[in-house]
This record gives structure tokens, C-alpha cells and sequence, in this order.
């Protein structure tokens, strides 16, 4: 189990991959928002996207989980 | 002179304003959102108005509020400061038709500027350089493709409607252009609400040179000399100079005249800043575009004129006469500025948080722009500049020498910031040599 936490704090503009999701190391997970700056939040390794712990127009605060990967 | 003064913008910029208001005894009144009542431009206003949440769609990009704000607090005029409505017609339109003054150009000059091909076509008609590029907007990969092979790669690719680099990128071949016109039109579409896209050509060693400009109230347009803006990330400028290294005498007769030829182009009122890509190799410049607002980098001029732009501002639009000679305008001597940013040093990433700590340097020939202080809460809805660290000096050696001293000087904590970039940027050979180009923040962060 690989956690993908998040480096900032930040607005959660687009979620791309899905649950189920097979991931492969530097695929986007979601695009963050902070600053008027787009920021893609990337897999690093590779599996199976088991759980997404946010949605389209959540806030998360720095080390906030954002997407667990088997 | 203006009895009051609404200031309908944040931060550092709003804070600015208000110090002027306050020389020159305008009442003046801040407007702010719910993540910004702590901070200090909030509190240095002799009165201020909560207008809304902190997204700038719910606060600051709120025409309705905004003027409500200025009805309940009898304001006599609206200063946009820079960003949100600062370049919005339609605001400036309904300014205007509540029967306050905008303290800005006509919203006719806002509008012909507002769109990039609209303005490269007018000041081609003008006789002043342009790019060679599209004269219409390109609505879809296809066109984009034969546009390209029109002007010759590499293409720059970039929102209409646009600004601040967002969306821009360049491209080197048809595979590349593809995927610049995606990100192009999908950021045009998000930040602009215009899909529109054009491609012009793309200068592969350049510097970033701009031209403050002046339109005063008797019609006449008059340049108060140039701004080197190359050192950028992102396509976003980080420190900027006065006057440009890059720029000799002849070549800056020839910039200034340019720069007022635009101004007249458009009956130009009041500061406004016309920005040109200078071709190191062949020493030829094209307009880039027209900023039609006050510029964040504006303190550079004032540091080298003695003239305060924001008061030239009210002067105009109050329709006096400027607070200096427009004939005998003599930039002395050399300055600079830093854009200290919450960001890490390294990748450039956002850094918001709480400040904990925030010690400014101060001594002679040194201004900083300050838009928050220590306790302030720096908040992820906003853009990133904190402060604009400004120096001035007889010379440019003496400049850098109390930049690197004010740079070392500064306490900052809480956020990361950029401030170990600009240690790096004052300590780099480049430069330091006054020979380089927008390439510069690259060459340091490999």
C-alpha cells in the first residue's frame, strides 16, 4: 500500500484517474490548485488505484491523504 | 483632487494605494474578503468593507459587491490596483455609470488592448513593431497546425484574452504545437472565459523589455523610460530592473517612442505599461502586449524618477494636470526589484501558510512593498507575492550590493519562500553581468 498525501495546502480542481485504475509511476491522480497555480499530483511506483480520498472542489491541508495505491 | 478613494484589490498593491491616499489626505477605503481581514491594508484604510468569501469569484472578481461597497461609503472614485478588475471593460463601463471615476484608461482603450490580436493588429496599423503571428483567432488544432507552418517554428502558442503567462507555451514542431494548443485552450477557457488562441512567432533569445507609459489629462502620451522584466518562471517575471542592461541609448529612443505610439493608438489615460520582446541577436523588438493598469513592477520607475505613478494616477483622472514636468523627466541612477513569493526556492511550488516571523530590511535606498506581516495567515486563493523587495542605487554595482545585503537582511518564517532563489539569482555570473535573457531562472534551476 502506497499513500499519496498532499504537499500543500490546496484546492482539488480536477480529479483524472479513477478507483480501479491501473497506475503507472509520474500518471496524474488529481490537479491541485493553490496560488492560482495548477498542480498535478503524480503516482509514484505503480498499482492499482485502490481508493481516491477526494473529489472536485475539496480543500486538503499539507499531508492530507489524497489517493491510496495497491 | 479626488475626496476619496475605493481601493478594489488586496494585499501589497491595495496597501500601496492607500500609503498615497493617505500623503495626499483622499479618504480611502478598502474592500476585502473573509481570508484577508488581518492583514494590513485592511487596517491602514480609514475604512474598509468585508465583501464577500474568500474565492475571488465571491469577493474581489465581484463587480456588484464591489459597488455596493463604494455606494455605502459614498467613495468619489475606484482604484483597481492590478489583476481581478483592473483590465475589465465592463467594470470600468459600470464604474463610470454609477457616477464615480475610474482611475484608469477609458474602458474603449481597456477593451482594443484586452484582446492580444486585436492589439497586435491595431499597433501594427500603428507602425509599431509586431511579431510575425496571427491576425485572427485560431479555433482549432487543424488551423493551428497550417498557422504554424505559415510563420515557421518555433511558435509561441497563447490565450487572446490573456495574461500573466497563463497557458502560454512554445512550440518547436507539429507534436509540440498539438499539445500547446490543447493547454492553451483549455487554460484560455478556465482563466479567461475565451477560448481564442494565437500563435505568433517565437524569439528564441530574448529579453523581456517594457515601456511605462503616462496619457495625461491635456491628451499629450509621455514614456518614463524602460523595465527589464527577463528574469521569469513560468513565464511569470521574479525580479525586474530599471534601467535595462540590455538597452542602449539609441535602442531606447527608438523602445520609448514605441511605447508612446501604442499609448496615442488608443487615446491612452492615465499609467500604463506596453511590454516588447527584444531579439538579442538582431537588437529588433515587437510588441507583446499592453497592460492597462498599474504594474506590479511600477516602483522600479519611482525609485529612478522621483515620481509617485499612483498619484500621477488621481492627478489624471481627476482631470488635473501631472506632478511633474513631462518634458524633463530624468531617470538617476539604477533600480531593482525582487518579487518575494511564498514558493519553494527549488521547484517553484506553492508554500501558503501562517507567518510566524517577518523582519524587513530597511535603509537607504531600500523600499519594500509589503502586503502581509507577521501573524498574517497566508491563504492557497490567492496569488503568491508576499513583497516586493526594492532597491535603488547611484549605480547598478551599488544596487546589487544592498539587494544582496537586503535579501540576506530578510527574516522571514512560516511559508517557504524565494527568497534563497534571489540569493542565487544576486550571486549568479549572468546575472550579475547584465547579459542575460528571459532563459536566466533555467540556467539556475537546471
Amino acid at each position: 500500500m502506497a499513500e499519496v498525501r498532499a504537499e500543500m495546502v490546496a484546492n482539488v480542481w480536477k480529479v483524472v484517474a479513477t478507483e480501479g485504475d491501473q497506475v503507472e509511476d509520474g500518471d496524474t491522480l488529481v490537479i491541485l490548485e493553490s496560488m492560482k497555480m495548477e498542480i498535478p499530483v503524480l503516482v509514484e511506483g505503480a498499482g492499482t488505484l485502490a481508493k481516491l480520498h477526494v473529489a472536485e472542489g475539496d480543500v486538503v491541508q499539507e499531508g492530507d491523504l489524497i489517493a491510496t495505491i495497491s | 483632487m479626488l475626496e476619496s478613494v475605493l481601493v478594489a484589490n488586496r494585499g501589497e498593491i491595495a496597501r500601496r494605494v492607500i500609503a498615497t491616499t493617505r500623503r495626499l489626505g483622499i479618504r480611502s477605503v478598502a474592500v476585502y474578503s473573509e481570508a484577508d481581514a488581518g492583514l494590513p491594508f485592511v487596517r491602514e484604510a480609514d475604512e474598509a468593507v468585508l465583501i464577500g468569501p474568500p474565492p475571488p469569484a465571491q469577493s474581489y472578481l465581484d463587480a456588484g459587491a464591489i459597488l455596493a461597497a463604494a455606494r455605502q461609503t459614498a467613495a468619489a472614485a475606484v482604484h483597481p490596483g492590478y489583476g481581478f478588475l483592473s483590465e475589465n471593460a465592463t467594470f470600468a463601463q459600470q464604474v463610470q455609470a454609477a457616477g464615480l471615476t475610474w482611475v484608469g484608461p477609458t474602458p474603449e482603450a481597456i477593451e482594443q488592448m484586452g484582446d492580444k490580436i486585436n492589439a497586435r493588429n491595431l499597433m501594427h496599423r500603428a507602425g509599431v513593431p509586431v511579431a510575425l503571428g496571427s491576425t485572427e483567432p485560431v479555433t482549432d488544432a487543424a488551423a493551428a497546425l497550417a498557422e504554424a507552418e505559415r510563420i515557421g517554428y518555433p511558435v509561441m502558442v497563447k490565450a487572446a484574452a490573456g495574461g500573466g503567462g497563463i497557458g502560454m507555451s512554445a512550440a518547436t514542431g507539429p507534436e509540440e504545437l498539438q499539445t500547446a494548443f490543447e493547454t492553451a485552450r483549455t487554460r484560455a477557457e478556465r482563466f479567461f472565459g475565451s477560448p481564442a488562441i494565437l500563435l505568433e512567432r517565437f524569439i528564441e533569445r530574448a529579453r523581456h523589455v517594457e515601456v511605462q507609459i503616462m496619457g495625461l489629462a491635456d491628451g499629450r502620451v509621455v514614456a518614463l523610460g524602460e523595465r527589464d522584466c527577463s528574469v521569469q518562471r513560468r513565464h511569470q517575471k521574479v525580479a525586474e530592473e530599471t534601467p535595462s542592461p540590455g538597452v542602449g541609448p539609441k535602442l531606447r529612443e527608438h523602445l520609448l517612442a514605441a511605447g508612446v505610439r501604442a499609448g496615442e493608438a488608443v487615446g491612452y489615460r492615465g499609467a500604463g505599461t506596453v511590454e516588447f520582446l527584444l531579439d538579442v541577436r538582431t537588437q529588433e523588438f515587437v510588441f507583446l502586449e499592453m497592460n492597462t493598469r498599474l504594474q506590479v513592477e511600477h516602483p522600479v520607475t519611482e525609485l529612478v524618477t522621483g515620481i509617485d505613478l499612483v498619484e500621477q494616477q488621481f492627478r489624471i483622472a481627476a482631470g488635473e494636470p501631472a506632478g511633474f514636468d513631462p518634458l524633463g523627466v530624468a531617470p538617476e541612477g539604477h533600480a531593482l526589484e525582487f518579487r518575494v513569493y511564498a514558493e519553494d526556492p527549488v521547484r517553484f511550488l506553492p508554500s501558503p501558510g501562517a507567518i510566524t516571523q517577518w523582519e524587513q530590511p530597511s535603509g537607504p535606498g531600500i523600499r519594500v512593498d509589503a502586503g502581509y506581516e507577521a501573524g498574517n495567515n497566508v491563504t492557497p486563493f490567492y496569488d503568491p507575492l508576499l513583497a516586493k523587495l526594492c532597491v535603488h542605487g547611484g549605480t547598478r554595482d551599488e544596487a546589487l550590493g544592498r539587494a544582496r545585503e537586503a535579501v540576506a537582511a530578510f527574516r522571514l518564517a512560516g511559508p517557504k519562500t524565494n527568497l534563497p532563489f534571489h540569493a542565487d539569482l544576486l550571486a549568479s555570473e549572468t546575472f550579475v553581468s547584465g547579459d542575460y535573457d528571459t532563459s536566466v531562472v533555467a540556467g539556475l534551476r537546471p
